[in-house]
């Protein structure tokens, strides 16, 4: 026992560590030249000299920071505060099943078999921004769900940054595995507590083990001062059924990569967002469904709402294996523009290699039904209430898709907030 | 109540209304009918305030007061009413939030407190008992999905929560079946009083059969051509428009 103490468990690691560094030395920032950024460019938020390794540890009290949580029901939490794990803000548990940190992870014996088998193994080796979170993170959520365990309450995992630097960078790196017939419900945010600008380049690996059931839930309602780029890599296996939310009204810049890869079938993949966001901010989804193997399924939809001279991106790329015969794949993205200055670049992108599928793409960029508008102002609804009422509706097919109750209400009510009006009656 | 006075009015440059006037007073039921294309609908949006028409000349007066520059939720809160012969879904919105929401802006325009909910509870049972809609209705998304029928008794449900001076009828006997008429007809005239009126734009004659006019009015080519009692309705019904075009002529 006293020597496995005493095993160097982050060496195995160092290679992996090794190689990300140099393709990221290689590769430096991605930049508009190359065609999986033509849209967004992250010069600006460039500039800033972030600190990487916070000075100080900051605590933050509950009370401040509740509004953040699902406080309406009991959660599991890995709360982190500036980069570093918070135990007074957390509720851990190693009780059938494991949430706790990556920290630990890496560094105990106990974990390093699991930690061999999957840090690392479903992240791109190759994108800049992923080996650069591969070359430096050491912080994040560990989550691993064992054969036939139901997770009995939801995992929220909170990153804050409290602002006393004046610009931070902080590099989460989430794993969560999920065994056979295992199930579990996710939800990540990132929070900035005041102005001074954050980057964050988080990477989450998720395995979904045979006929597991993932529900993850991504909230994005940052200030105007945070920028995150989130890579979202997921593991599927036979029967597996994974599902990603990502709702995204805050922040200045948020780039979500978010990559399916199928190893099985009767897989059933699910990807769902609404953004609403104004002024200059600016979200770009950028997705992949890698289907490689016979009758699966995926299913995207994402709505888009651009007020002011806010700028959207959609790239959905699905593609489809030889082998992935009786593949159905589906893909919706509607928008709509509100704002004369606001832009979306829609790119649905199908490479489709087996003759037996069904794959289908719907892209609508439209302005809100005047129709509609005109039926709601006879009924004596005000146009912005109008506006406000058509804007949900037209956000509430994914909405309704959210599996937690509360999760749901507390969405709707960050939308009723975000379009400016009391929709005047109870969500 | 409702004094239309030499109403003219086009859609992207193409004249439509020629020249309307009408007059109902409180407690009367009017019709309007016409050939496809003679301008109906144009006429109920262009009262109800709708914003794609461009009015040229003429009037519209409510209780005496001058509608041209109100938007259409100001008039609809005046007491004006237009059942939509296409009733518009809104998906997550359901039928009671969406009337409570159009009863509260209407008390709040009219400078009243939002209605207690014990009090809308009573009122939403009451009115929708009368134009019988079982309570699973009450719950849906407005309008997704509905019937033909669903959709027209919603719009007349709505109109019995909201208590319009007029109300405007829209073509709201296409697409019913024979009960839904019935009920719909029913509710009409339940809600029927001296103080409110009611406007019937139709194609058919087959709705008069239930709600009864006073005035039966001749739409065509943008004019109001002819006017006279129910009989006229029946008229029509058996000889179809054409005879009155030759009798113009």
């Amino acid at each position: 026992m006293a020597f496995e103490e005493q095993i160097d468990v982050t060496s195995h690691l160092h290679e992996v560590r090794t190689s990300a560094i140099k393709n990221f030395e290689n590769k430096g920032f991605p930049t508009k030249k190359e065609e999986a950024w033509k849209y967004t460019s992250l010069n600006a938020i460039l500039k800033n000299e972030y600190s990487v390794f916070p000075k100080h540890e900051n605590a933050i009290e509950f009370a401040e920071v509740k509004k953040y949580f699902l406080h309406e029901i009991d959660t599991y939490k890995v709360i982190f505060v500036d980069g570093k794990f918070s135990s007074f803000l957390s509720a851990t548990t190693h009780d059938g099943i494991d949430v706790c940190l990556m920290s630990s992870a890496l560094t105990k014996p106990k974990y390093k078999m699991v930690i061999d088998e999957y840090f690392n193994k479903i992240a791109s080796k190759d994108e800049s921004l992923t080996t650069l979170n591969t070359a430096f993170a050491n912080e994040g959520a560990y989550i691993n769900i064992p054969k036939s365990k139901i997770a009995d309450k939801p995992i929220e995992i909170i990153y804050f940054s409290t602002g006393v630097e004046n610009a931070l960078m902080v590099q989460p790196r989430n794993l969560v595995i999920v065994g056979e017939n295992a199930h579990v419900q996710i939800i990540e945010r990132h929070q900035s507590l005041n102005e001074n600008p954050v980057l964050t380049n988080a990477v989450t690996e998720i395995f979904a083990q045979k006929r597991a059931i993932v529900d993850y839930y991504k909230i994005q309602n940052d200030l105007q001062s945070s920028n995150l780029i989130d890579n979202t890599y997921i593991s599927q296996k036979q029967e597996s059924r994974v599902s990603v939310h990502t709702f995204s009204f805050g922040g200045n810049i948020t780039r979500n990569n978010l990559n399916f890869y199928h190893f099985g079938e009767r897989i059933d993949s699910t990807l769902k967002g609404i953004t609403i966001i104004g002024d200059k901010q600016h979200v770009d989804h950028y997705t992949l469904v890698h289907h490689a193997s016979p009758n699966c399924e995926s299913h995207q939809n994402y709505k888009t709402i651009l007020a002011d001279s806010a700028t959207g991106v959609f790239n959905g790329k699905i593609f489809v294996e030889k082998e992935a015969q009786k593949t159905d794949a589906f893909q919706q993205n509607n928008n709509i523009l509100i704002g004369d200055k606001a832009t979306i670049n829609a790119k649905p992108q199908l490479e489709i290699f087996a003759d037996d599928v069904k794959c289908s793409h719907g892209c609508t960029i439209g302005q809100l039904d005047e129709s509609a508008m005109f039926y709601m102002q006879q009924r004596g609804i005000p146009k912005k209430e109008a506006k406000a009422l058509l804007m949900y509706a037209f956000s509430n097919e994914v909405i309704e898709s959210i599996k937690i109750p509360e999760l749901k209400q507390r969405i709707t009510k960050i939308i009723a907030n975000k379009l400016g009006v009391n929709l005047g009656f109870d969500l | 109540m409702l004094s239309i006075k030499n109403l003219h009015a086009s859609v992207e440059d193409k004249q439509i209304l020629k020249g309307i006037n009408l007059e109902i007073k409180a407690g009367e039921v009017h019709a309007i009918m016409g050939p496809n294309g003679a301008g109906k609908s144009t006429l109920s949006s262009i009262i109800a305030g709708n914003e794609n028409y461009e009015v040229s000349e003429g009037e519209i007066f409510l209780d005496g007061e001058d509608l041209s520059e109100l938007a259409p939720e100001e008039r609809a809160n005046k007491g004006v009413f237009l059942s939509f012969q296409y009733p518009v879904e809104i998906p997550g919105v359901s039928v009671t939030n969406f009337i409570k929401t159009a009863i509260n802006e209407k008390r709040k325009a009219n400078g009243q407190d939002e209605m207690p909910a014990n009090e809308m509870l009573k009122l939403i049972r009451e009115k929708s008992e009368l134009l019988e809609m079982d309570r699973k209705f009450l719950s849906r998304s407005l309008n997704e999905g509905f019937s033909g029928g669903e959709k027209k008794r919603n719009e007349i449900f709505q109109m019995a929560m909201l208590e319009p001076k007029i109300a405007i009828l829209d073509e709201t006997d296409s697409g019913l079946d024979i009960d839904a008429l019935r009920i719909v007809a029913n509710g009409v005239n339940k809600l029927k009083n001296e103080n409110n009126a009611v406007l019937v734009i139709t194609h058919y004659q087959r709705l008069l059969d239930y709600i009864i006019p006073d005035f039966v009015h001749v739409l065509m080519d943008g004019k109001i051509v002819k006017s006279g009692g129910a009989a006229l309705a029946l008229e029509l019904e058996e000889k179809g428009y054409d005879w009155i075009k030759s009798e113009l002529n």
